[in-house]
């Protein structure tokens, strides 16, 4: 845990210093905050929640590409043959990429708060605790589903591409910048199948206040199994030497970190009520009145 | 008689059809700067890399401090210290930065603020590592690899690439851990820095040592002789400067004929006249004492940098 700190504080500083890090991981999700506000939600407060779900969503997200694509340059420059040398195992490495990110994103989220509050006018902060659950959550298993393209991929090239895609079909099917409600139903259903589905839906649910810890501890438990894999996969498969290749049936171990979300897919596609959930609160923004919680039972 | 601190025995590497290593052993006292000399692509650097642990031998022994460097984890890597051939560190990372944190990964450590001073680094102790110099680079590099005060230091090609005047104060940082009896394994393409730092040297070819002692006793193998360098207007007649007086072997390289002779003023004297009567005409002409690269030449038939 003491390299793991060590490395965690050194990565925050250096990313802080980054201007690339703090466009796509500051600017651009505010800049996400403001055009979906501006553009969907016409300037009503009663939207807000549900928009700043979307966009809390995105910022968790991003982490999935800036932690796989440093990773791979890390390897491709050397620099993690150099900590290969000194007593550092590679859970100390990946187990910093992930803290480091997760300090990271709350200062982020805590900006997107307050200027949907001050600026947008949300009247309403939703149930922090369980924004904070899934944004704490949410941040760690994207961060290591980064980790996991890194792990099986060869080339910056060759992760750019992978990045490309998985990014493609998190941003357009589970809700952060399409919202469900207006995609044709089987769309829907194969969104279930997604990671990036539960962490959207469960923080827009969270912050209209429309879900109970029941729901919202389903969608942890899913995001933390999915971590729980995609780490334990990135540990074993983390190669230190640019030289060191992966071959292409290794590359199929990404789905082991999708398992998770294939069974939950399945029962939420025969017995749940999330894409009845997703769609109300889809109406009610159409209507105007998103921002209003019915009770929910704690 | 005291245990080697580092023993390689017999290694083997192979990388798809290439035989990297075949069948490297050589042994390095406590407190020895040992050298591995040779060409590019030698094997030096998959040795160094196998002692490091870094690789895995397809057969052979590797023992570092006692250790073996695949197997030992952790214990091993707070023993040894490395500046390795290809490296880098994050971009935005700061020089004690860098020497703090490499500190934090070891149980015993030396002060951050001692190394910085030690290396000529203290006016750059705020500077991101991607504005250093490549000499600056190198001497955090050698910071780095000392910052948990090493049983054994290996140097996999420490002045590649760097000026003269850089590398010759990476040279002084070396002598000044030879005289503090530091064990180092150093590999080099470069004569000079051989000849200069190292108490014995490995020449190794194609996979193979080949030759192995003091710079001094190397040197002897070439039976004493001086190396007379010349260049003729014509091509000489077959085997006529074999025949000169004290001229043990001729070579041709580079369209110059090498001459290992045991008498060189004779050898000159005599060529001086064979030219004269062959109608032909020197053009240039050098002497030198046989030097570590002339023991390659005659093992081998090529320069070390061929």
């Amino acid at each position: 845990m003491k390299h793991t700190w060590a490395l965690t504080k050194i990565r925050v500083r250096m990313a802080l210093r980054s201007r690339a890090f703090i466009f796509f991981s500051m600017v651009m999700p505010l800049g996400f905050l403001f055009g979906y506000n501006v553009i969907f939600g016409r300037g009503e407060p009663e939207a807000v929640p549900f928009l700043l779900g979307a966009v809390l969503a995105l910022t968790v997200m991003g982490s999935f590409w800036g932690l796989s694509m440093q990773l791979v340059q890390y390897r491709e420059a050397g620099v993690l043959r150099r900590f290969r040398i000194a007593p550092v195992d590679a859970g100390a490495l990946l187990g910093s990429s992930i803290l480091s990110n997760y300090v990271l994103v709350l200062p982020t989220v805590a900006i997107e708060f307050l200027i949907s509050r001050w600026i947008f006018g949300m009247r309403d902060w939703g149930n922090v605790e369980q924004v904070f659950a899934m944004v704490s959550i949410g941040a760690a298993t994207f961060s290591s589903f980064g980790l996991i393209v890194a792990s099986v991929t060869n080339t910056m090239q060759e992760t750019q591409v992978i990045n490309n895609v998985i990014w493609s079909v998190f941003l357009f099917l589970s809700g952060a910048t399409i919202p469900l409600g207006v995609l044709p139903i089987w769309v829907q259903r194969v969104s279930l199948f997604l990671p990036a589905t539960y962490l959207v839906g469960g923080l827009q649910q969270a912050m209209l206040r429309r879900s109970t810890w029941t729901e919202i501890g389903g969608d942890v438990i899913a995001l933390g199994v999915g971590l729980g894999v995609a780490f334990g996969v990135s540990r074993a498969l983390f190669r230190w030497e640019p030289e060191s290749r992966i071959s292409g049936k290794s590359k199929a171990w990404i789905l082991a970190a999708m398992v998770p979300f294939l069974l939950l897919g399945v029962w939420e596609n025969t017995y749940g009520s999330r894409l009845v959930h997703l769609r109300e609160n889809f109406h009610s923004l159409e209507k105007g009145d998103a921002g209003q919680s019915p009770d929910a039972t704690k | 008689m005291t245990q080697p601190i580092i023993q390689a025995e017999n290694l083997v590497k192979s990388y798809a059809d290439v035989r990297a290593l075949r069948g490297v052993s050589f042994e390095v006292a406590e407190g020895e700067v040992f050298g591995l000399l040779g060409p590019n692509g030698a094997g030096k650097t998959t040795t160094v890399e196998i002692l490091e642990g870094l690789r895995s031998p397809d057969s052979g022994f590797a023992r570092v401090a006692g250790l073996d460097p695949e197997k030992s984890g952790m214990a091993f890597k707070e023993k040894i210290g490395a500046v390795l051939q290809s490296t880098a560190l994050p971009e935005k990372l700061k020089v004690m930065e860098a020497l703090e944190l490499f500190s934090s990964f070891y149980g015993r450590h030396t002060d951050p603020q001692v190394l910085l001073k030690r290396f000529q680094l203290e006016e750059k102790r705020n500077a991101f590592y991607s504005t250093l110099s490549g000499g600056q680079k190198q001497r955090l590099a050698l910071a780095l690899a000392l910052v948990n005060d090493p049983i054994v230091l290996f140097l996999d090609e420490p002045t590649a690439g760097l000026d003269p005047q850089v590398r010759r104060e990476i040279y002084t940082i070396i002598e000044e851990l030879r005289r503090e009896k530091k064990t180092i394994l150093l590999t080099t393409h470069y004569i000079e820095e051989a000849e200069r730092l190292c108490d014995r040297v490995a020449i190794v070819d194609s996979g193979k040592v080949i030759a192995i002692g003091t710079p001094r006793e190397l040197k002897q193998t070439s039976a004493g002789t001086t190396r007379v360098t010349v260049r003729l207007a014509n091509p000489a007649a077959n085997g006529s400067l074999r025949q000169l007086e004290g001229v043990a072997e001729v070579r041709e390289m580079d369209g110059a004929y090498v001459l290992s002779s045991t008498r060189p003023p004779q050898t000159i004297v005599a060529l001086v006249k064979q030219l004269e009567a062959e109608n032909n005409q020197l053009e240039s002409l050098e002497i030198a004492s046989p030097s570590l690269e002339d023991v390659f030449i005659e093992m081998t038939g090529r320069r070390l940098r061929d």
